[in-house]
């Protein structure tokens, strides 16, 4: 079941579509949301999709099976993406819907007044959102219990009044009379599901990186406000002091990385991080960090267009960027989370990587997962969190160095007292095994090498890749972060079709993971499925990296840039359109 | 939340010989003869001699330039930066470790030009740390190009006329970004920078030091005006003593901000000495005081008690 709401961002409609993914995560429905928020401060269009239900959901769905709509342009630019035989519920204080369209089920509820009317006062009109998570749980048969106890958690910090009007507000929602609209209506079914093992916890991807952070051991960090990844600086700098850490925010972007890597060298695990415009700051000392082997996490949550681009909308063209982007040979490790549960598992795995091979790690995410909410299993943390206060012990000992060539680098760092007596400094001038600066023609050779071969190291310990669908056939779309869902819907649909479909979904971008040729070689078209431009030849950037390194022709693109997520529709037509008309079942 | 393993391994194995400039020597310096920059690192080991800190405790940084060299010539931590940015790198080794003691050196275009947002954001946060600008007029490493402290009418290759843009006063800058320890000193005057670093060290917030330090190869003559040997005048600041004297209302107060101004615009070669001096919470106690009140709050939870707990309340 999908429901939209449309209206104005001031309106809280995502504070709306957030209280129904919490609801649904703690009733044992699979959730998953897609928002849009104009780029403006205040005000503006903006929608919120809740997809609930029973089994493993991928995508925040294409249509809506519900529109609320709260205002006249809100229908007129959504009415579209309401499935036929659809309810639009609309505020009648400001829609009039076009009476000749029968395709739907048009409610008119007077939302507006209603809801001035219940809380009272001037300029009440503050609490339509919340009228209409009543209208909602009445019209759905929703537990009342929890869904206000969600609505006290969210505001209760705040004033009395606040939470008195709140309530207010859903009362006079759920007890409008809804009662002919009901019967036509499914019902929101939550009995019958088979609990989890584990609690759900539901969360956005933001939120979920932030905790995943601090799982790892992240106890330092630093950062400069970036939409969209500014909720996860907000979160670390009000979080990490709880745990005995700092989280900077700094002068610029530019300093915000420098200060990450002085936390690493005094023994922190740390974490910068940003969007587009800011990881172009901080690509020089990006740089450095991979000379001087200096163990970091950097967050990218991309969003859309070369420059300023589009500040509030998804796309996934910092591929290039993060895996060579530095002037020099500067291999890095690229890690893409495919959904927000990943987001967590991903930041440890980036502290465990970063740690164990004293390496920048840069985490690709983008704008729709850092705002997308999804319900999933609670992380088993006495089983993963890591202890923050290893990371330096043991260092320094023995005839140490900070750069050998037969060993992995293992940094000393300020304040560990060095065995030999020679204390190091780390640098972004090629060196020797002890630091020292050198043009010598043969070490520049070896220490490329040492840094390209660690890298590469990574590579070796990484899981065989998983085949979803058909593990042979006609098609395999190939896809990283967070277009999982929508390809993984597509594969089923296109094997219902009778095209033989299988998908592999690239968490490892750099290094890529090993036996994928093997698997390349299965199927007849290796098509990659991602949210950039096809290029000058043709081809995203995931399939041109995966081009150089297999030379098959039989790779392909898939791509958009319309800075909007894949809807299946799209991929499904796509992929018909770039196979042989005749082929079908092998 | 000081107290990391690092500091715990070190502690009991600190070694009982007191910290010699043989112990503190590094590479043999790639320097000039005759470059100001020596001088400064004589007075830095010096220092350090006098102040007998931990040698693992100490942690010279610099960015890029003639002077950024600076690390590889001391054997304590070291780190050789990008341009421009050692402060906030510094920062974040300060803000790691209360048992660090932090030490940035540079020129005038690091710090002034392609790092003077980060010197500016350092003094306000006033990050305890001690930042060293050896500022020769030039820029020396790629040879002889404007710098942000060239004089109008100084040739260059890029000035070729003559600079025409007015050069930054440091005293100013720094006094006005909100830094709590503003110094000046010369690279000839051995014992008074030796004297201005030891305050600056001791100085519990942001201090600085910028000492005239000639380039021979490119602006030879730059700073003889302050060199009594040279023919010039070494002007120090008299600093009020407190004894209540005549004389004493005439000195120099270093916490007056005005009166560091007016010294501050003195005409060329100005003065020397401590400009301003000013006790201001650092960002070092700052940030442990948000971490006391976050813990207290907390209760002392452990980071696993604590995670679950913000996990569970997004059940």
């Amino acid at each position: 079941m999908v429901i939209r709401l449309a209206g104005d961002s001031q309106d809280g409609i995502q504070t709306v579509g957030s209280f129904l993914a919490r609801f649904a995560g703690r009733s044992d429905q699979d959730v998953m949301t897609y928002m849009t928020i104009p780029s403006t401060i205040s005000g503006g269009p903006s929608i919120f999709q809740v997809r609930m239900g029973t089994g493993d959901i991928l995508t925040a769905g294409d249509h809506a099976d519900y529109l609320v709509a709260f205002y006249q342009h809100s229908y007129d630019s959504h009415i579209h993406s309401l499935k036929p035989g659809g309810v639009l519920l609309y505020d009648s204080d400001h829609v009039t819907p076009d009476p000749n369209d029968k395709r739907f089920t048009a409610i008119g509820v007077p939302i507006t007044s209603c809801t001035v009317e219940a809380v009272g006062g001037a300029g009440k009109e503050k609490g339509k959102n919340i009228f209409v998570l009543g209208l909602l749980a009445r019209i759905f048969e929703l537990d009342v219990e929890k869904l206000t106890a969600i609505v006290k958690e969210r505001f209760g910090s705040r004033s009395e009044d606040i939470v008195r009007n709140a309530l207010l507000a859903f009362d006079a929602g759920y007890a409008y009379s809804a009662e002919d609209l009901r019967d036509s209506l499914r019902r929101f079914d939550s009995a019958g599901q088979a609990p989890s093992s584990r609690p759900q916890v539901t969360m956005d991807g933001n939120t979920a990186i932030t905790y995943g952070l601090i799982a790892a051991g992240v106890r330092r960090g630093a950062g400069y406000p970036i939409t969209p990844w500014s909720t996860v600086m907000e979160l670390l700098r009000t979080e990490l002091p709880k745990y005995g850490g700092i989280f900077v925010q700094a002068e610029d972007e530019l300093a915000a990385i420098a200060y990450a890597l002085g936390f690493a060298h005094a023994g922190h695990l740390s974490v910068t991080g940003s969007s587009g415009p800011g990881l172009s700051l901080k690509a020089e000392a990006l740089g450095w960090a991979v000379m001087a082997e200096m163990p970091l996490i950097v967050v990218n949550v991309q969003r859309g267009g070369p420059s300023t681009g589009l500040p509030t909308n998804v796309e996934q063209s910092d591929l290039m960027q993060a895996i060579y982007g530095s002037h020099g040979d500067a291999p890095r490790v690229v890690l893409a989370p495919k959904n927000v549960e990943e987001c967590f598992h991903v930041a440890l795995e980036a502290g465990r990587i970063a740690r164990e091979f004293s390496t920048p790690v840069i985490i690709l995410t983008d704008q729709a997962l850092a705002t997308r909410i999804e319900a999933f299993d609670e992380p088993d943390l006495p089983a993963i969190i890591v202890d923050p206060k290893d990371l330096s012990a043991g260092r320094g000992q023995g005839d140490f160095k900070p750069y050998p060539l037969d060993r992995m680098t293992r940094h000393a760092p300020a304040g560990v007292r060095v065995a030999t007596g020679r204390y190091p400094t780390v640098t972004g001038l090629e060196h020797d095994e002890l630091g020292h600066p050198t043009a010598n023609p043969a070490l520049h050779a070896k220490m490329t090498a040492k840094r390209r071969e660690k890298i590469k190291a990574v590579a070796a310990a990484l899981p065989p890749t998983p085949v979803f669908g058909e593990p042979d056939g006609e098609v395999l779309l190939v896809g990283w972060g967070s277009t999982w869902g929508p390809i993984r819907e597509a594969v089923t649909l296109l094997n219902a079709g009778g095209i033989r479909t299988g998908q592999i979904h690239l968490r490892h971008l750099n290094p890529l993971p090993q036996g994928l040729e093997e698997i390349f070689g299965r199927y007849r078209a290796i098509l990659v499925v991602e949210m950039n431009d096809e290029g000058l030849y043709g081809l995203g950037q995931l399939a041109t990296v995966l081009r150089a390194r297999y030379a098959l022709p039989s790779i392909r693109s898939i791509t958009k840039t319309d800075g909007l997520t894949f809807k299946i529709s799209e991929i499904v037509s796509a992929v018909k359109s770039r196979i042989p008309s005749g082929a079908k079942t092998a | 939340m000081s107290a990391t393993s690092a500091a715990i391994a070190s502690t009991p194995t600190a070694s009982p010989v007191p910290l010699s400039k043989k112990a503190l020597t590094g590479d043999h310096p790639t320097w000039c003869p005759g470059c100001g920059d020596f001088a400064v690192l004589a007075a830095y080991y010096r220092v350090l001699e006098k102040l007998q800190y931990p040698q693992e405790k100490i942690v010279t940084l610099a960015g890029i330039g003639c002077s950024s060299r600076f690390p590889y010539f001391v054997n304590t931590h070291g780190v050789h930066y990008i341009h421009g940015r050692s402060l906030p790198f510094a920062a974040g080794v300060s803000l790691s470790d209360d048992e660090l003691h932090v030490f940035a050196f540079g020129g005038d275009g690091d710090g002034f030009s392609i790092g003077g947002n980060h010197l500016v954001h350092t003094a306000r946060q006033n990050v305890r740390l001690t930042y060293v600008i050896m500022d020769n007029f030039v820029y020396g490493l790629t040879k002889k190009q404007t710098s942000p402290t060239s004089p109008v009418g100084f040739k260059t290759k890029t000035d070729p006329t003559g600079s025409v843009d007015q050069p930054v006063n440091p005293m100013r800058t720094l006094v006005n970004s909100g830094a709590t320890f503003v110094a000046r000193s010369h690279a000839t005057q051995v014992s008074h920078m030796i004297e201005m670093i030891e305050r600056a060290a001791r100085h519990d917030g942001f201090s600085v030091v910028e000492i005239l330090s000639e380039c021979v190869e490119f602006y030879p003559g730059a700073f003889d005006a302050g060199n009594p040997r040279k023919g010039g005048q070494f002007r120090l600041i008299e600093e009020k003593k407190g004894d209540g004297s005549p004389e004493d209302a005439l000195r120099h107060d270093p916490s007056d901000e005005l009166s560091a101004y007016r010294l501050a615009s003195q005409p060329w070669p100005g003065l020397f000495g401590v400009f301003y001096e000013a006790k201001r919470p650092t960002k070092n106690q700052l940030e442990v005081g948000l971490i006391s009140k976050a813990r207290e709050k907390t209760k002392g939870a452990s980071d696993l008690a604590l995670l679950q707990s913000s996990l569970a309340r997004m059940r």
